[in-house]
């Protein structure tokens, strides 16, 4: 249970750097952060203590395995945050060749 | 019928404009018209002529516990035939919209990629499935967001790509909660053992959903973003993403998920209602002081969609009619005014109401459309907007809820008022306009005037003998909770 709750305080940093920081590098970071809690909670669900690997093998005994389908799970999730994180990296980048800047609060060409 | 073609088209459209089209002039325009209306064609037999079948593909021929199935019943098939219509429209608007902005076959092939995302979200029976095909669409709609170039455009974009990271990461924790409390991700599967559950994870497991899948809907709390990326985007792409964008990957879900897998719980749809109500009222008052046209139109996305959850939450045959009868005509007449507000900017050079005039001799087809897209969306009553709500209305007064039917009429008169305003400064003002920048392609007008007539036509979708054919199957598919399970795991 210690697990899960710190993963999901892991989280909560993440979405506080959302909502708080006026860089636009510091917001990329903190959704990665967030990210990593998810996928973090993801492993933690397949878990199981003392377990194998959960690869079949000749002579190998059938014993308790951890959960692969989280496993696969996660590594498709991390696919699409790198995409996602590429994507806003890049478009941070075309915003500080507009603007010369990477403060949101002197981004400020839309309102609301 | 071969379910994955729905996804394999615009994929392989996508694919062959980056490869080969391109390198002709006026290639990939017509490669991907041609996949969305082959698309058009494919939904359109799946609507009406399957007589309300469900179809399950179970791909790779794995069984639905492990492998991932691809389910079409009337409410997917009601739901593909609106998205691919409209994006068959918003590409013959492109060819002649998207000419004077960058090189066109990247955008060509964007808007393919949006399509098979929502074409996915739409047919899939699995959840994480789902968040895949959900994702796809987004990274395309971010970057057609930003495609113009101009720093609004990136900034905007970038917006819309941090709260869209927020409300994935809300439904993958859902996602990882359902995981761990039912062991299967095939939605079937999940709405069998989900009344089984301990009712504190019944509560985690919808709170985290609505929360996710109301910032992907722009319901009114978590509406931050919408006003800006509607907007900034290219007109045709605008109309994509407020007229189905944000139906598919929020309100379809939230649909499918809430009804079907979760069966319907009365706190939830209270939730709906109260959100639904708020959406409406808020929406439509930050739109009536608008200036800027496409800004106007992005707010009153917001409070339509609030009519649609307003439908939804009552939980009766009625009102989900309304609801998906609304979803249907808003896709109509939002895009037409997108259109509209896509057409003028490229002749007069302006989004800003008060520097239009009067339009009626010199544009006379962007003009009159307009004219039937502003009586649609307030619903007068020739036209389907007037239905829809009428419905809505009815039903919330039936369901004993006469306070949101106020909310509904309120709602309808304050969005008549602001497009009194669009019609009196935008279109038929006093001040004469002399003479254009750029004359209007006839794609542009001919997109125009089918989504004008397609807003008189759906009206008769309400006549008895049209409507057991149009929209009873897709609602019968959504009410009927056990039906679902029943369907589509077959004799298992």
């Amino acid at each position: 249970m210690t697990l899960y709750l710190l993963c999901f305080a892991l989280f909560l940093v993440g979405l506080y750097g959302i909502m708080t920081k006026r860089d636009l590098i510091k917001i990329i970071l903190s959704s990665g952060i967030m990210g990593y809690a998810v996928n973090l909670m993801f492993v933690l669900l397949g878990y199981r203590r003392d377990a194998a690997y959960p690869i079949l093998e000749k002579g190998k005994e059938v014993a308790v395995m951890v959960d692969p389908l989280p496993q696969a799970l996660v590594l498709t999730s991390i696919v699409i945050e790198l995409g996602t994180t590429a994507l806003l990296v890049a478009l941070a980048i075309r915003l500080f060749q507009k603007y010369k800047t990477y403060d949101i609060t002197k981004i400020r060409r839309l309102q609301g | 019928m071969n379910l994955p073609v729905f996804i394999i088209i615009p994929l392989a459209a996508a694919f062959l404009i980056t490869l080969a089209a391109r390198k002709k002039e006026g290639g990939s325009a017509a490669l991907s018209i041609l996949a969305a209306a082959v698309l058009v064609g494919l939904s359109v037999y799946a609507l009406f002529f399957l007589k309300g079948a469900t179809l399950v593909a179970e791909i790779g021929g794995w069984k639905i516990p492990i492998g991932i199935p691809l389910v079409l019943d009337s409410l997917s098939a009601f739901m593909l035939l609106m998205v691919n219509l409209i994006a068959l429209t918003s590409l013959v608007f492109s060819f002649d919209y998207i000419r004077h902005l960058w090189p066109d076959w990247k955008y060509y092939a964007l808007f393919m990629i949006l399509l098979a995302g929502m074409n996915g979200v739409l047919l899939t029976g699995d959840l994480f499935n789902l968040f895949v095909f959900m994702e796809i669409a987004l990274l395309a709609a971010f970057a057609l967001v930003a495609y113009g170039g101009r720093s609004h455009e990136f900034e905007a974009s970038f917006k819309y790509a941090v709260m869209a990271a927020v409300s994935s990461s809300l439904i993958l924790i859902s996602i990882a909660v359902v995981y761990g409390a039912t062991s299967t991700l095939s939605l079937a599967k999940i709405a069998e053992a989900f009344p089984g559950l301990a009712p504190h994870l019944q509560l985690w497991i919808g709170g985290l959903l609505l929360a996710g899948l109301s910032l992907k809907a722009a319901v009114m709390p978590f509406h931050a973003w919408l006003p800006d990326a509607h907007s900034s985007a290219p007109a045709p792409i605008s109309a994509m993403l407020s007229g189905v964008l944000i139906k598919t990957l929020g309100v379809y879900t939230l649909i499918r998920l809430f009804y079907n897998v979760l069966g319907a719980p009365g706190l939830f749809l209270n939730a709906f209602l109260v959100l639904g109500a708020v959406s409406i009222l808020l929406g439509v008052v930050l739109a009536v002081g608008q200036w800027d046209f496409k800004r106007l139109l992005a707010y009153h996305s917001i409070s339509q969609i609030g009519y649609i959850l307003l439908g939804m939450g009552l939980g009766t045959t009625l009102g989900m009619a309304g609801a998906l009868f609304h979803i249907f005509n808003h896709a109509l007449f939002k895009s037409l005014l997108f259109y509209n507000a896509g057409a003028v900017e490229m002749g007069l050079g302006t989004r800003d109401l008060r520097k239009m005039g009067n339009l009626t001799r010199l544009m006379p087809v962007t003009a009159h459309t307009s004219m039937v897209a502003s009586l649609s969306i307030s619903g007068i009553p020739p036209f389907n907007g007037f239905f829809s709500k009428l419905v809505i209305i009815i039903a919330a007064v039936q369901a004993k809820q006469p306070v949101f039917a106020v909310f509904a009429v309120v709602g309808s008169l304050l969005t008549l008022a602001s497009f009194m305003k669009v019609q009196r400064y935008g279109f038929r003002s006093e001040r004469p306009v002399e003479a254009l920048q750029s004359r209007i392609g006839g794609g542009m007008k001919l997109a125009m005037i089918i989504l004008a007539l397609l807003c008189v036509l759906t009206s008769l979708a309400i006549v008895p003998g049209i409507r057991e054919w149009a929209l009873d199957p897709a609602v019968q598919a959504v009410m009927n909770k056990a039906g679902y399970i029943r369907l589509v795991l077959g004799g298992q």
